[in-house]
């Protein structure tokens, strides 16, 4: 028999929900600058910081872009560093989250994802991050405010992993996630803190051809982030990429070591298959839907449809491999975008995953539904819409259109 | 590229040097380089502080300065600041 941990239930939405587990994580630095739908992250953190109930420097910004240098700067000294964003500010972070990436800074960030601007809304899609998607950050996507706490306190186990040392964004879709108030289990302080521990540094070395500690400091002097043209930029971006690939076992095993404690897992941590094994027909979707999605599921299977649903949870590194392994053998898939690529052929998601898929020996139809931009509730009944239409694909073998809107009016 | 370049599996995180800048002369770069008249030359040592790279040095055992070319970049910063006109770029 397993031990684990009896948690406190909280009643907590999704950002508060990210704020308790920074606290719990012990953070050094805190840098940030609010956005809707992220605020009341940063609110939360500066009261913690107010009280002093946390031993974490707020610094408070003039702007994302200075938020996001500021964190870089703070995470080169070894400091365990915290920011959080959304749409805009995530746009103006843009720069800045490929020098961080570059830099190997461990930075953790939640983004609250939110639409963007033209024209204005503040309403959830995964516009913001999904533009971000090639920044060299870990992206990781949850589907309830209780996967967004415990995402949390992975984010910096996976981050500051010795294989890793990338920064990782925290996806929770604004408003549905980030202020919905839902039943949360939290771990105690001392346990959370334990299996974040403090942060680990590699070793390099230096031009003095001393191995130290990878962090700026004065008795150790280092350069980090210089020029590096023709002859080495391409081999410190073959570095990142190695990286990334690490992140894909360092998830996994972290996500393990954390459902040991809790008895809460998430798949394998990269995707979670939910009533997949025997699918004929199936749903590849991100973030909080899932939820509606499997409740679909759920009511197609009492009724004989053999549906399923893979959740991506884990959206860079991309998992090609776990992506071919359960929607290899089904035979059509819906891939789900909350996000549009103008003049691209279908979503984000729907790139990736027809993409990885084209591998499987008998690959399935895959089409693309991009749905709920700009915070457009989807409702069950359009989730059964879209098994119905996969059903019609498999019994006329054809399909008469691959990329397909739901909820637009026409 | 050089065959004694490292591999990507040998080189530090994110750029970390692993040789001082000393060693990397961005002298190469200069097309112009600063050549001096000593007729004119008042030693005012303006030229010392405007050099942005530190590459014009005061010698006191000579009593004189010194170009340091092996990292000037040419920018002609010292010839525009001195008060006698002494310093001009030449390719």
């Amino acid at each position: 028999m397993k031990s684990i941990i009896k948690q406190e239930i909280m009643g907590l939405n999704g950002d508060e929900a990210v704020a308790y587990a920074v606290k719990q994580a012990d953070v050094d630095v805190v840098a940030a600058y609010p956005i809707t739908p992220q605020t009341i992250i940063v609110e939360k953190l500066s009261e913690y910081v107010a009280n002093g109930e946390v031993n974490t420097e707020f610094v408070c910004t003039e702007s994302e872009h200075s938020a996001m240098a500021a964190c870089l700067a703070a995470a080169a000294t070894g400091a365990r560093t915290f920011t959080a964003s959304a749409s805009a500010g995530l746009a103006l972070m843009h720069e800045m989250l490929f020098v961080t990436s570059g830099c190997r800074a461990p930075v953790v960030m939640a983004v609250a994802n939110r639409a963007l601007s033209a024209p204005l809304n503040i309403h959830g899609d995964h516009s913001d991050a999904m533009a971000q998607r090639d920044s060299g950050w870990i992206q990781i996507y949850a589907e309830n405010a209780q996967e967004v706490y415990d995402s949390i306190l992975q984010a910096f186990r996976i981050a500051e992993h010795l294989d890793v040392q990338l920064p990782v964004m925290i996806g929770l879709d604004g408003f549905t996630l980030s202020h919905t108030l839902e039943n949360v289990q939290v771990l105690p302080d001392d346990v959370a803190k334990g299996f974040v521990a403090t942060r680990q540094l590699p070793t390099v070395l230096t031009h003095e051809g001393k191995s130290v500690p990878f962090k700026l400091d004065p008795a150790n002097p280092m350069t980090m982030g210089p020029v590096a043209l023709q002859n080495y930029y391409f081999e410190f971006k073959r570095q990142q990429e190695e990286a990334m690939k690490n992140a894909l076992k360092v998830t996994q095993q972290i996500q393990n070591e954390y459902g040991q404690l809790t008895d809460r897992y998430y798949g394998n941590g990269l995707v979670e298959n939910y009533k997949l094994d025997d699918a004929e027909v199936a749903i590849l979707c991100v973030g909080s839907t899932a939820g509606t999605v499997k409740t679909v599921v759920d009511e197609l299977r009492a009724k004989g449809v053999k549906a399923g649903l893979l959740r991506l949870r884990t959206f860079r590194p991309f998992p090609a491999e776990e992506i071919v392994k359960t929607l290899g053998k089904v035979k059509a898939v819906a891939v789900m975008d909350k996000s549009m690529s103008f003049g691209g052929n279908g979503g984000a998601v729907y790139h990736e995953a027809r993409h990885a898929l084209y591998d499987a020996p008998n690959h399935p139809y895959v089409v693309n539904y991009i749905y709920g931009l700009g915070g457009r509730d989807t409702s069950p009944s359009q989730i059964i819409n879209v098994y119905e239409d996969l059903q019609k694909i498999v019994q006329t073998s054809q399909v008469l259109e691959r990329i397909r809107y739901i909820g637009l009016r026409d | 590229m050089s065959s004694k370049e490292k591999s990507w599996k040998d080189i530090p995180l994110a750029g970390v040097c692993w040789k001082s800048s000393k060693t990397y002369l961005t002298g190469d770069w200069k097309t112009y380089q600063p050549v001096r008249d000593i007729e004119k030359c008042t030693k005012c040592l303006l030229c010392t502080i405007f050099c942005p790279d530190g590459a014009i040095h005061w010698k006191p055992e000579k009593g004189d300065i010194e170009f340091d070319l092996s990292f000037c970049k040419g920018c002609g910063i010292c010839a525009n600041e001195c008060p006698t006109k002494a310093i001009t770029m030449r390719i």
